[in-house]
């Protein structure tokens, strides 16, 4: 178009994967839901996994992929475990706040 | 075409993320999720990872935001809560320049690392640029089944103690019963 094309290089990749880490974790410490916070905890395993992948592709090694295929095999358990304790808690307590839950505090 | 496809899908993603964290309802955070995997779906394809993207859009938009959403339903929290009540005060602050640190300190260590990606591994092929359509689910399984082939065993024994997990602490106790 102009003579010039600009290819995004894995910095831009492994930059945009920082924020969205970032913004998961701060999603982690602001946010009182346990669902949303859940949410959060997701948004920060998918900046993970477009990492690998990111770094698996500049140094042209498949095991980058192979990696994110577990990582999201054991997300998958961890978010019916973590589903399933938040269930089994609201079912006895309503009101959804993660503020109220302290009385595992030692 | 790359960076066209690169800019949109982060706008995608990042759209997406601030969404879940700002929507006050909970819905509507579970479907800014469903974007922003999407985008991370996109990128993968990108990346000449193809049947890593069809998992992610398999697994987590469907099965993982579908398991959310039914459990705000099962819940019944599917209201909006008030964002306005800071339950400690000046959280929000610092947890945002906790962010804001973090987005710094990852991006410089991200530029200044740059020059360790070089390449080094044996070749990705790729299913768009080969003649082979499969070639990258063919790599990708030699690997997962011949290099990780134990640990590929392990997952399905940490699934089903997943699934036995949730089953007891979801149950409802039925008087007389232990669990």
């Amino acid at each position: 178009m102009f003579g010039l094309v600009v290819v995004p290089t894995p910095t831009w990749y492994l930059v945009l994967s920082a924020v969205l880490f970032s913004i998961g974790a701060v999603g982690v410490l602001v946010r009182r839901n346990p669902l949303v916070m859940f949410m959060c905890i997701e948004l920060m395993l998918n900046a993970v996994n477009l990492t690998f992948v990111t770094v698996g592709r500049a140094m042209s090694d498949i095991n980058g992929q192979a990696i994110v295929f577990f990582v999201m095999v054991v997300a998958a358990a961890e978010v019916v475990v973590g589903l399933g304790i938040i269930v089994s808690i609201m079912r006895r307590r309503s009101g959804v706040n993660v503020d109220d839950l302290t009385e595992l505090k030692g | 075409m790359e960076l066209f496809v690169f800019v949109c899908a982060s706008v995608m993603v990042l759209v997406g993320a601030l969404g879940v964290i700002f929507r006050k309802h909970p819905v509507h955070a579970a479907l800014s999720l469903v974007l922003t995997l999407f985008g991370i779906a996109v990128l993968f394809v990108a990346q000449s990872a193809e049947f890593l993207a069809a998992v992610q859009v398999i697994v987590y938009a469907g099965a993982i935001v579908i398991l959310f959403l039914f459990v705000i339903m099962l819940l019944g929290v599917d209201k909006a809560e008030n964002l306005q009540i800071e339950p400690l005060t000046g959280q929000r602050w610092i947890a945002g320049v906790v962010g804001l640190g973090m987005v710094g300190l990852l991006t410089t260590a991200v530029v200044s690392g740059s020059d360790v990606l070089r390449l080094r591994g044996l070749g990705i092929a790729s299913s768009v640029a080969g003649e082979n359509a499969d070639a990258n689910i063919q790599q990708l399984a030699n690997s997962i089944f011949s290099d990780y082939v134990f640990a590929f065993e392990v997952t399905s024994v940490l699934l089903v103690v997943a699934v036995v997990g949730t089953v007891l602490l979801a149950r409802r106790r039925t008087g007389k019963g232990i669990a």
